[in-house]
């Protein structure tokens, strides 16, 4: 077998690995997914009703208007939710003392991380289509052709895949699993500061900037764009480019820790 | 796999080690013949754990010149992994999987195939008498299996040579000796073995040849027996009930060497009945009493303390120094 197709075999095992840690222990995938439904219910049932009837230009507002308009953002909430998990699931790998057993065989390099982002990335597409599922049951209704679901479903995972690097990142970068679980918080503190919930034109100036240029905002805009109609514009360019600026970023710094990380270690 | 027959499996030649300020190796040499068992012996802290470190190519030494199995760990440390299996002192297991899924991972990460994967892991489930708990999850193991579990998972691509980084520490004497008898008959196979191990006892029984590293330097080496030897013979170990009694008896016999802490005095000599007829006189004469009295003959405990000069203490605990030191 050529050197590529050990990186490919080796990283299938690896992802085996994970997927048979996520299913033997489900509580963590359910956790992650809890967080995001919470959520939906909260705002959909507690705010929904007052929020819906500022919504401008979403027809009649109410309850049922902010279904329409939130679900794009839980989606993306449940992406950052989910990302978490990687954080976790790569720290305790690296506190464990299987890694060193890892490190000491011939294992082609970057098989450890690769099976965990694959492994995170088919998480979350899991816990999507449950989220996706609640949010249907509840009253959602899209607009959008399957083509759109397609192009949507494509902007989700390719955001998750970068938030995943960059918990991957973190959970190396964490000396304690927990602390691996803290550090990511951030990311589903952003969504918050974004279009997902309210629209961005509410906030006052400063946060507003703000909120227009971060991340999650063209990302939220994009999906609900395909999902619920309305324009996307540039707003798809510009969740692409911060996707794979995130992604990029993120994979040479994790790669970067990875290798310190065996160099570090005293005694 | 190949290794170089004329070679030594291990060499190391002036292998050096610091982290930050503290040297942890300064100027190792080694040898490990192929198909021997050597045991790198030494107290807490000695550096043991990092040589084993740097051997297995997981961490690179600062300056020295190290081959295993004819590869060079720092030119070539593809080839050195391929040939060796490491089990280290902390458990290198996975615990989310069962016994049976971790020797899988283990057959599919060293591309052994379906069939032979298969076969390897019932026999190595077999031999470590792992059988009925293959299915079982981790939690349900026991120290003794786990440990058992991981040299199983090292075995896996019958590596050439195999570090293990204190084997037994932590065991109970029964999974302790299933563990040297395991060891014993992988030597018997052709396997080279370089374990580390504090358990004087487990290095005599084990090895082939022992090194003493002592403060990050080799301080003996040899067989056993030839360590053995270079002890003039046993001790006469008295035990006091207090400091003075101790000490007052410390300045009646020269060569004896007190342990304030222990209250031991211990006193060189062979235990024949003459010689201790006459210390006992003396003891009576000046009216000191000892509680307790015991005859050692020399094992590698004493080889220890007489190529170091000192006990094997932990050096983290500070006490190394002051022990023993007349």
């Amino acid at each position: 077998m050529t050197s590529v197709a050990y990186t490919l075999t080796d990283s299938a095992t690896m992802l085996r690995r994970n997927l048979k840690h996520q299913l033997r222990y489900p509580s963590l995938t359910l956790m992650l997914a809890g967080f995001p439904i919470v959520f939906l219910l909260l705002f959909v049932y507690v705010f929904g009703g007052q929020l819906g009837t500022g919504l401008g230009g979403h027809g009649a507002g109410g309850r049922g208007a902010y279904l329409t308009y939130l679900v794009p953002g839980i989606l993306i909430i449940t992406v950052a939710s989910a990302a978490l998990g990687t954080a976790i699931s790569v720290a305790t790998d690296m506190t464990g003392g299987i890694i060193d057993r890892f490190r000491t065989m011939a294992i082609s390099r970057g098989a450890v991380l690769t099976g965990h982002v694959i492994g995170s990335l088919l998480q979350t597409l899991a816990v999507l289509a449950l989220v996706a599922g609640v949010a249907l049951a509840l009253g959602f209704r899209s607009s959008a052709s399957a083509l759109e679901w397609l192009a949507a479903a494509g902007m989700l995972a390719l955001f998750a895949f970068a938030l995943i690097w960059l918990s991957a990142a973190l959970g190396l970068a964490a000396r304690s699993v927990e602390t691996a679980s803290n550090t990511p918080m951030f990311l589903t503190l952003l969504p918050f500061l974004s279009s997902a919930f309210v629209a961005t034109a509410t906030m006052p100036a400063g946060l507003r900037q703000f909120a227009e240029y971060e991340p999650f905002t063209p990302v939220t805009q994009t999906v609900r764009g395909l999902l619920t109609g309305g324009p996307i514009g540039m707003q798809a360019i510009a969740a692409i480019a911060w996707s794979i600026g995130i992604a990029l970023a993120s994979y040479l710094w994790a790669v970067r820790l990875y290798n310190r990380r065996r160099a570090a270690t005293p005694n | 796999m190949t290794v170089n027959r004329s070679a030594p499996a291990i060499s190391a030649r002036a292998v050096r080690k610091s982290f930050g300020d503290h040297v942890v190796l300064d100027g190792v040499d080694l040898a490990v013949a192929e198909g021997t068992i050597f045991a790198l012996l030494g107290p807490n802290g000695a550096g043991k754990t990092t040589m084993v470190r740097i051997l297995s190519t997981l961490i690179a030494a600062d300056a020295g010149d190290i081959q295993v199995g004819g590869h060079d760990v720092a030119g070539d440390p593809g080839a050195v992994r391929a040939l060796i299996g490491v089990t280290g002192q902390f458990s290198a297991v996975d615990n989310l999987l069962t016994g049976e899924e971790n020797l899988r991972l283990m057959a599919d990460l060293r591309h052994l195939g379906r069939a032979a994967g298969q076969r390897r892991i019932a026999e190595l489930l077999e031999r470590f008498d792992l059988t009925g708990a293959a299915r079982k999850p981790l939690t349900a193991y026991s120290g003794g299996m786990r440990r058992r579990l991981d040299l199983a998972m090292t075995l896996v691509g019958d590596p050439a040579v195999i570090f293990l980084d204190e084997p037994t520490t932590g065991l109970d004497p029964r999974s302790r000796r299933t563990m040297w008898q395991i060891i014993r008959e992988l030597a018997t196979d052709g396997v080279t073995i370089f374990l580390t191990t504090q358990y004087l006892e487990e290095a005599d029984l084990l090895a082939d040849r022992v090194a003493v590293l002592d403060h990050g330097r080799i301080a003996a080496e040899g067989t056993p027996a030839e360590l053995k030897r270079r002890i003039p013979g046993g001790h006469i170990q008295l035990q006091f009930a207090g400091p003075d009694a101790l000490h007052a008896a410390a300045a009646l016999i020269p060569d004896a060497v007190p342990d304030d802490d222990q209250l031991i005095l211990q006193i060189p000599g062979d235990g024949s009945v003459a010689s201790l007829r006459r210390l006992l006189g003396e003891l009576d004469d000046t009216s000191i009493d000892v509680e307790h009295l015991s005859i050692h003959s020399p094992d590698l405990d004493d080889v220890f303390f007489a190529v170091t000069g000192h006990a094997t203490t932990d050096p983290a605990t500070g006490q190394e120094e002051k022990v023993l030191q007349s």
